[in-house]
């Protein structure tokens, strides 16, 4: 229940539109549900839109959802705010969630998340002046055997020391490591 | 006592592709299911099986399907619930990742039993590559006729698909899964009705857990009887356990029900012991929502029997002195390790992840939260210690959904083993606030 709020001072300057692939995709994705119950697509069209329009979902790109899928914006408004894993303000280039939770604690996550805020120079919740990075924590991502970790987009890293974070970080840098 | 049942060929190179898995042996419980059985012979290998749910509650699987309402011409559905939140579990990753089409095979064969034409698979958001590799998988299975119309030429019809959530542990809860994937916010429904009569849409659904579901397989295979030979007394079968924490070789293991907690812990062929050489502290068998057990009830009961990987045993001595199987999420606890923070990160993560709409809960469980920090952190006092059992109280059984008791008992429980650890954190501000638990060690 963390996302209940939106910061409406946040917009896209412009309307955002699916390309003709995007959309077929997306398309394809509303016919897997019965006639009427296109609704249940919601959550993987945002996940979508998310990565396609820069990462998060704006008031912009919520509405835009509900015209894709004929429903009332108050209805992605609802979705979007209650799962967390959808950014409601832009973020960095690349987000790290750090797992924090128990299992990967007893490993070493809070070592693992002071090490990523002295080395990227920044708190959790904030991003790189580069825009490069922003650090964030989540709650257990099913890799509790592979802790300490992290999630980079799709991505997940395991098993992960301070000089594997410091490669992680430069291969990001270098554009090695795709978004 | 290493038995390999689901995991028989997650080894096999290319076994997530659908000719290797078929060479394997993959999909004759499909043949068999549908060219040779009724639905009700299924259900009923299924029950003979002994199989429980392996999502968490141990609900005896084929007793669930027997409930499902079939009126007529409304459709039913089968949801599998690949939610997998509940810290300290990550086997059913493991198994879609390395075997997607054991899970394929799984859910053909029991939408056929509980006549589902339709059937979904929910899986985390997280595991956004994992929906890529079944979705793979699937159109694999369309492609070689195990999918889609008239299946085999058995008349039977059968359409899969996987849909993502967004982060939200408590749609591993069935009803909030079905809200989840009606497309709204993942609230838990009250119950009843239960979604064995009304479910998605209004229509009668069965929520089965993957490991469940992939079970079915070597059931149909062999038959229930000769399941149920497998395991010990009522906990029939083997069971994927997520092993983590501070142990020297933290991994998915499948082991026959039955197993001793000590062969599972120390053995060669599974944990081998607490990383680094140190010693047992704690143990948490079963996930966060089951109780922690100090080490001397870790591998023997109170009354000094051998404590067994089962859902009895785990259980025996109840709240007092005893645990639960839970969803298998196992987590080892070394001696320089602080029960305190473990259990301000659970109620950390419960807080955040109750949906809000019982008040107990979604109060509760951030008080807990913020009174825990305060301990954890050296700014509390010993009236904090009871007054986290009198907010227990308030939560347990006054909410919708299990959530508000599964983020009440594992704080009752580690304070009714650990209290000294909990009053160490009071009179030892300074300590605490550095996070020298080197002291702490030495005091106990
Ligand atoms: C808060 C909460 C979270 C749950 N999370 C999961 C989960 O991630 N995976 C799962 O299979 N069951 C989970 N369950 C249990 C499900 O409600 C349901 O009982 C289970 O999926 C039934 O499958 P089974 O009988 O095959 O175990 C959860 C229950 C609660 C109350
Ligand atoms: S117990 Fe908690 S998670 Fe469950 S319905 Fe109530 S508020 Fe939501
Ligand atoms: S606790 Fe970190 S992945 Fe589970």
């Amino acid at each position: 229940m963390s996302n209940t709020h939106v910061d409406l001072s946040k917009r896209h300057s412009e309307k955002p539109v699916f390309s003709s692939e995007k959309m077929a995709e997306v398309q394809g994705i509303i016919s897997q549900y019965p006639e009427g119950k296109h609704k249940s697509a919601i959550i993987r069209i945002l996940h979508i839109a998310e990565e396609t329009f820069g990462g998060w979902l704006s008031i912009e790109t919520m509405d835009y959802v509900a015209e894709v899928l004929n429903i009332e914006p108050i209805e992605v408004y609802e979705v979007a705010t209650f799962y967390t894993m959808f950014n409601l303000e832009p973020t960095g280039k690349f987000v790290f969630e750090v797992c924090r939770t128990g299992p990967c604690m007893l490993v070493g996550s809070d070592q693992l998340i002071e090490h990523i805020e002295s080395t990227l120079d920044i708190k959790v919740g904030e991003t790189t002046k580069d825009g490069m990075f922003t650090l964030k924590t989540a709650e257990c991502l099913g890799a509790c055997g592979y802790g300490p970790m992290l999630q980079c987009g799709k991505k997940y890293h395991e098993h992960l020391t301070n000089e594997k974070v410091n490669e992680l970080i430069a291969a990001y840098r270098s554009g090695e490591l795709p978004k | 006592m290493a038995r390999r049942i689901l995991l028989e060929h997650d080894n096999v190179p290319g076994i997530e592709t659908f000719d290797v898995y078929r060479k394997n042996g993959g999909y004759r419980s499909v043949e068999k299911a549908l060219k040779k059985m009724t639905p009700q012979e299924i259900v009923d290998e299924v029950q003979k099986s002994g199989l429980r749910g392996r999502g968490g509650a141990g609900f005896p699987t084929g007793m669930k399907w027997s409930f499902l309402a079939k009126p007529d011409g409304v459709p039913r559905y089968l949801l599998c619930n690949a939610d997998e939140s509940e810290p300290g579990t990550f086997k059913d990753r493991y198994l879609m990742e390395k075997i997607p089409h054991l899970l394929i095979e799984g859910m053909i064969v029991s939408s056929f039993a509980l006549g589902a034409n339709l059937s979904f698979i929910y899986i985390r958001g997280e595991y956004m590559w994992i929906l890529e590799i079944l979705e793979k998988a699937i159109a694999e299975a369309y492609a070689n006729g195990f999918l889609g119309k008239n299946i085999l030429g058995s008349g039977y019809d059968l359409d899969l698909r996987v849909a993502p959530g967004g982060g939200a542990y408590i749609c591993g809860e069935e009803t909030a899964l079905i809200e989840s994937l009606e497309g709204k916010r993942g609230n838990p429904r009250m119950k009843p009705p239960f979604p064995a009569v009304k479910g998605l849409w209004g229509c009668p659904t069965v929520v089965n857990n993957v490991e469940s579901i992939a079970a079915v397989v070597p059931i149909i295979n062999d038959g229930g009887d000769e399941y149920a030979k497998i395991g010990i007394g009522k906990s029939t079968g083997t069971k994927l356990i997520s092993a983590g924490g501070n142990l020297a070789r933290p991994g998915v293991y499948e082991i026959e029900l039955g197993l001793s907690v000590e062969e599972f812990i120390y053995g060669d062929d599974y944990c081998r012991g607490i990383a680094n050489g140190k010693k047992l502290k704690a143990c948490i068998p079963g996930g966060s929502s089951v109780p922690i057990l100090p080490a001397h009830l870790v591998t023997k009961t109170a009354e000094g029997l051998d404590r067994l990987m089962s859902y009895e045993s785990l259980a025996e001595g109840g709240f007092v002195s005893g645990s639960m199987l839970g969803s298998g999420g196992f987590i080892v606890f070394d001696e320089d390790q602080c029960v305190v923070r473990n259990t301000w990160t659970f109620a950390r993560f419960y807080a955040h992840e109750s949906c809000g709409q019982c008040s107990p809960c979604r109060e509760g469980t951030g008080w807990m939260e913020k009174v825990l920090n305060r301990l954890e952190h050296g700014q509390g006092n010993m009236r904090d210690i009871d007054l986290l059992a009198e907010i227990n109280k308030k939560i347990e059984g006054n909410t919708i959904c299990p959530l508000g008791d599964a983020a009440a008992w594992p704080v009752a429980a580690a304070i009714r083993h650990f209290r000294e650890e909990f009053e160490w954190h009071v009179t030892n501000k300074e300590e605490a606030q550095t996070r020298n638990y080197g002291l702490l060690k030495a005091s106990m």
